[in-house]
């Protein structure tokens, strides 16, 4: 991991095998007017430190992962969905050059100005375009994101905000079509987390006015921040990066899930640079059990941002390493 | 007084009394014998059904274990199919999730055995297998290192190996070390296994590029059967779909004759007992004619009567019964953790049962244990109850009321029955019909036995010396209570000696054929157990080159699957030569040469040419190779080491066909002046020592003829059960005959014969009656052995054998029969007499 490696597009959209991790991780609100449902789609990338050099073609060189989950406040609970599988035999992988990741029928691919994913199962399918209606928006420095003192652990990063959603998602039965915004954002490291990093807190907020925002904090064992970062991108383009001591996420409130006896704090005071917003969630169970894929157990859910008590966006709440310390 | 003793003083316990008590005062040691042989004949076949029953339990719950939620099981022969059916599975709309696999017997280092290893995705084995997934996460990551393993906790423990050991096995003749990552849920798998990634396992175990197993699990809404053949139909030849029920099924088919034939032998003796029963309950109803003729007279009906009488035998099934589902269950569980699963037959060798009980099959054979005493004591008991009682209150009447027993025409019916249901064909792949014929002969033989009996004694000269003459006279004057001596001797005489012959002609064609099968003087080859180890051409070549060795030829042993219901067939690949096939198998016809245009030979062996319908001449598609290609049936050996079948072809061709270079076995000649010893020292030299064995001819003959007896002990163990319980029926007939002529011996007494004479006379009649029942047994024994060698044993295992009569142990069973027989005769006669025997006579007035 390098400061001043220049993000290049498309090319960059596309997978980096070379790095031991890497997402391409969307999330968003559907239906907002009416009945609002969040969702998430994600497809990881790992690639295993192998000590020899299998000949066999089912050899784990890449191990793909992909999680889907559907918030509706009227279950209580995500509806969720979720793969592993080892590249090869075009079964499962993911494209360079551009973004394309697939784990047998699930897939999110590039084309052109948008975006496409697919995901099926008994219980939650998913067909939702996603149009890009502003340019990428880097993290730290250029796309250089750093999670830790140490200058090694960081990530390349990009994200694409204010995405325009249409599509259609089936619950038990017929597809019913949903039309919302969502956010996108693709990470790829190869030391992501510092030795004291147990797991970390991140908002990206899709705002009202056009703008957007990012905010993330790491946490260790005793539940401090050690690192933060986040940027804000102003609806006319303009971009303020923060630095760690800029942002801060104070927990308002925590929900303890009955079924893992885990407390998250679901609701947060996050001040970035000079802004205050309360982060709300759209339901306090938003908990996502991958132990099947991941082998984790994290906290993924829509919120609202509210500032003075109305909402200025919406967006998602990712709270990692509160089950256990997040292994990658 | 006891409430027990006023219960019995009231006569409220007058029907127990009546029922239990008085006969068993009466005759405590024939009541006894009688329970004894019912409980035996239950024991026995609740012992041989539970073990078997327990073992393919065990075996089901195997394959359903590994197939986890998988709806179908996609399976090839050991040498696999190509990866890329795993990718073609896997793209089809219905397949919800599919796990590619590698399933091997990987022979274990220093250790005469081997593991069973399963090489699959974990990945996919969350949606196919969860069960099978480590619990801890971290174990499937380690899971990626090329050397890693997981062992069930049945393998740990039977290895004594735990996490962090390495566990050390023979791929080719290399040893290789696996690492012990972590052990399987507890109850995940019960039995042994070895967990590998795909990956690793295609590496390690030498199969890049090849798969032997899919397991499939649907979408739901799929038409299972319908899918199943859609999909049967773009699997390769010798690659078939089935549902894991399918999988579990395949061990009850391989064992089920084998099950039937000791289900068969129990029952055997169930019906020996039954016949004990019926004799000792004859001769017992015949002494108490009296009593029953008093209480006629007192009003007692018949058909109370007859109730009472049959209610007696009942009363005995009952006990033996119960007391035989004790005795078996214990039995089993001894069985299972002695001997082990299989019975020691070999089929189940690496499965660990526990004890599974059955209580509606416990039940059965109870019931079985009461219908056989009640059908036993059901004759007598009708006949006792039918007489007039004015003429059965004298004297001399027990020869009277026999002579109701018609039952010649009965008896060559039955007979005639039997053969003719002898040619009837296998039903259900089962020898049911060989098995009623032999039951139908041997009731036959026992009905006709009265007459048969009175004749042969018609024709006996009276001799000169008192006690023999008075012997002589006795059985001519009661030709039909001798019958029935004479009939329980022929039951276990011919049932002996039926499986005397057959098991002698057996071991005989067992011998001629390894004779046959063995013509070198060397045996090598890698590792006896498992399906990894073989010999490269290199090493090929090195034990061909070895000095001393004069000739060497090698044996590719392969298998195929040729019906997903069956166990794959076994491919040998050797020597064989349309021209010369005669020399190498021992063929049971003449050999087929195809022309030029046909296509190339084949040899199959008995077993498989029943399974697939082959005759010589035949055509048959193999799936040998990538591309199935058409052979022509040259001819049918006798082969009695594969029990699943085999088929033999020439090794050229099949390394021309397959590009497989790797070899088995290989048979050596050695020059001459070479020792075996030398010889064997020098091929050690050349090759990994751990990873092959050496056989002399000698030692293979040794081990083979061994695992011959170790399959049939079980079968010898039920077959001297029975002959046992058979020498009882002769027994009880014998002491309940002397014990009815007390008043007869005190006669004698009174007209001046000494107990000696009276012991003697009692001798000769023993032996007359052994002599003929040994007579019509190792007849009508004969005839059985013809069944058993020519109907039975080739439906039940497809192989044929050449009658062997084993005439000195035959001849010496004669002489044992008829010596007990003679001892039991004067024995009984002693203990007859050791009243008084004088005072007898009056108990006629």
């Amino acid at each position: 991991m390098v400061p001043g490696y220049r993000l290049r597009f498309p090319h960059d959209e596309g997978s980096h095998p070379d790095f031991r991790l890497e997402w391409w991780y969307v999330t968003g609100w559907l239906n907002e007017a009416s009945k609002p449902l969040g969702f998430q789609i994600t497809f990881f990338r790992a690639r295993p430190e192998l000590n020899h050099d299998n000949p066999s073609a089912f050899t784990p060189r890449q191990i793909m992962i992909a999680h889907a989950a559907l918030s509706d406040p009227f279950r209580g609970r995500l509806i969720h969905a979720q793969r592993a599988a080892r590249q090869g035999f075009g079964l499962a992988g993911a494209d360079r050059g551009r973004t394309g990741a697939w784990i047998y029928d699930w897939r999110l691919e590039q084309a052109g100005d948008s975006y496409h994913a697919r995901i099926t199962g008994r219980q939650l399918s998913m067909e939702l375009g996603f149009a890009v209606t502003q340019p990428p928006l880097n993290q730290g420095q250029e796309g250089y994101s750093r999670k830790g003192p140490a200058p090694e652990h960081a990530s390349y990063y990009y994200s694409l905000p204010h995405l325009k959603v249409s599509g259609t998602i089936a619950r038990d039965g017929a597809p019913k079509a949903v039309t919302g915004s969502a956010w996108l954002d693709h990470e790829w490291s190869s030391s992501y987390m510092a030795e004291q990093a147990v797991g970390w807190d991140w908002i990206g907020i899709n705002l009202a006015d056009g703008g957007a925002l990012m905010a993330f904090r790491m946490r260790d064992q005793q539940g401090g921040s050690f690192w933060a970062g986040g940027a804000l991108r102003h609806p006319d383009g303009r971009l303020k990066v923060f630095l760690p001591d800029e942002v801060r996420f104070v927990p308002r409130r925590e929900w303890r899930s009955a079924r893992t006896g885990t407390t998250y704090p679901v609701s947060f005071l996050v001040r970035a640079g000079d802004r205050e917003f309360a982060i709300e969630p759209l339901f306090d169970d938003q908990e996502h059990d991958t132990r099947a894929s991941t082998g984790t157990i994290y906290w993924e859910g829509a919120v609202r941002a509210l500032r003075d008590g109305k909402a200025v966006g919406l967006g998602y709440l990712e709270l990692t390493g509160y089950w256990r310390r997040v292994e990658l | 007084m006891t409430a027990f003793a006023r219960a019995f003083a009231t006569g409220r316990w007058l029907p127990l009394y009546a029922l239990v008590v008085g006969p068993f005062r009466e005759n405590p040691g024939r009541t006894v014998l009688a329970i004894a042989a019912i409980a035996l004949g239950v024991a026995l076949g609740v012992a041989v059904h539970l073990v078997n029953s327990s073992a393919l339990n065990e075996f089901e719950l195997a394959a359903r274990h590994l197939a986890g939620e998988a709806d179908l099981v996609v399976r090839g022969p050991r040498a696999g199919f190509d990866e890329a059916l795993y990718a073609r599975l896997s793209r089809l709309p219905q397949v919800e999730a599919a796990n590619p696999a590698l399933e091997l017997d990987v022979p274990l280092a220093g250790r005469q055995d081997s593991l069973k290893i399963i090489g699959f995705d974990p990945l996919r084995a969350a949606q196919v297998q969860p069960a099978l997934l480590p619990e801890r996460r971290g174990l499937v990551s380690d899971l990626f290192d090329a050397d890693a393993i997981l062992l069930s906790p049945a393998a740990t423990e039977w290895l004594g190996l735990k996490p962090g050991d390495e566990l050390r096995i023979h791929v080719g003749t290399r040893t290789l070390a696996l690492n012990v990552a972590g052990v399987l849920p507890q109850g995940a798998y019960r039995q042994r296994i070895g967990v590998m990634d795909i990956a690793s396992a295609q590496w390690r175990l030498e199969r890049l590029g090849r798969l032997n197993r899919i397991d499939l699990r649907l979408n739901s809404g799929t038409d299972l059967e319908a899918f199943r053949r859609a999909l049967q139909a773009m699997l390769p030849l010798g690659v078939h779909a089935a549902t894991p029920e399918t999988e579990g099924e395949r061990g009850a088919n391989l064992t089920r004759a084998y099950r039937l034939n000791l289900d068969m032998l129990a029952l055997i003796a169930l019906f020996t007992g039954a016949f004990l029963v019926f004799s000792s309950q004859v001769l017992a109803l015949l002494r108490r004619r009296t009593q029953f003729a008093l209480l006629r007279t007192i009003g007692v009906t018949r058909g109370a009567l007859a109730a009472q009488l049959v209610a007696e035998g009942a009363v005995i099934g009952v006990a033996g019964g119960a007391l035989g589902v004790l005795l078996g269950y214990a039995l089993a569980y001894y069985a299972l953790s002695l001997v082990g699963a299989d019975l020691g037959a070999g089929y189940f060798r690496s499965i660990a049962a526990s004890l599974h009980a059955e209580p509606q099959a416990l039940a059965l054979f109870f019931a079985l244990g009461v219908l056989y005493a009640v059908l036993g004591a059901a004759a007598p008991a009708w006949e006792a109850a039918r007489r007039a009682p004015a003429p059965a209150l004298r004297a001399g009447d027990e020869e009277e009321g026999l002579r109701n027993l018609r039952t010649l025409s009965w008896g060559i019916a039955a007979i005639a029955a039997g053969l003719l249901l002898a040619l009837a064909p296998a039903i259900n792949d089962l020898p049911i019909a060989g098995y009623v014929s032999i039951a139908l002969i041997l009731l036959g033989a026992v009905l006709v036995m009265p007459r048969l009996a009175e004749a042969c004694l018609d024709r006996l000269p009276l001799p000169s010396r008192a006690p023999a003459a008075i012997a002589i006279a006795q059985l001519k004057a009661t030709p039909r209570q001798a019958a029935i001596s004479v009939a329980a001797i022929v039951i276990s005489v011919s049932l002996m000696v039926s499986m005397l012959i057959m098991v002698s002609s057996f071991r005989t064609s067992l011998e001629a054929w390894l004779e046959r099968m063995l013509p070198a003087d060397l045996y090598l080859r890698a590792a006896r157990f498992g399906e990894t180890a073989f010999l490269t051409p290199e090493e090929q070549a090195r034990i061909a080159a070895t000095p001393g060795v004069e000739r060497a030829e090698f044996i590719r042993s392969q298998n195929l699957l040729l019906a997903p219901e069956r166990p794959p067939v076994t491919l040998l690949a050797g020597p064989v030569e349309a021209g010369t096939v005669e020399k190498l198998l021992p063929l049971t016809g003449p050999s087929y040469v195809p022309r030029a245009n046909e296509p190339p030979p084949v040899w199959v062996s008995e077993v498989a040419a029943d399974f697939y319908r082959l005759r010589t001449g035949d055509r048959v598609r193999l799936p040998i190779g990538d591309t199935p290609l058409l052979y022509t049936v040259a001819g049918i050996w006798r082969d009695y080491a594969r029990q699943n079948g085999a088929i033999a072809m020439n090794r050229g061709l099949y390394v021309q066909i397959t590009g497989d270079r790797l070899v088995n076995d290989t048979a050596l000649w050695l020059a001459k002046g070479t020792s075996l010893a030398d010889a064997q020292r020098a091929l050690r030299g050349r090759l990994p020592e751990a990873a092959i064995e050496i056989a002399t001819t000698r030692e293979v003959r040794e081990i083979s003829l061994k695992i011959f007896d170790r399959t049939f002990a079980i079968t010898y163990a039920l077959e001297i059960a029975a002959v046992l319980i058979g020498l009882f029926g002769v027994s009880v007939s014998f002491s309940a005959q002397a014990l009815a002529r007390r008043r007869e011996f005190g006669v004698l007494r009174h007209i001046g014969m000494t107990r000696l004479e009276i012991g003697a006379m009692l001798g000769c009649e023993g032996a007359l009656l052994a002599a003929l029942g040994t007579a019509f047994g190792l007849a009508v024994g004969w005839v059985v052995s013809l069944i058993l060698i020519h109907v039975v044993n080739r439906q039940s295992f497809h192989w044929s054998m050449e009658m062997q009569i084993p005439w000195l142990p035959l001849a010496g069973l004669a002489a044992i029969i008829v010596a007990a027989a003679v001892a039991t005769a004067v024995c009984s006669g002693r203990a007859a007499m050791r009243e008084d025997v004088i005072r007898a006579v009056r108990e006629d007035w």
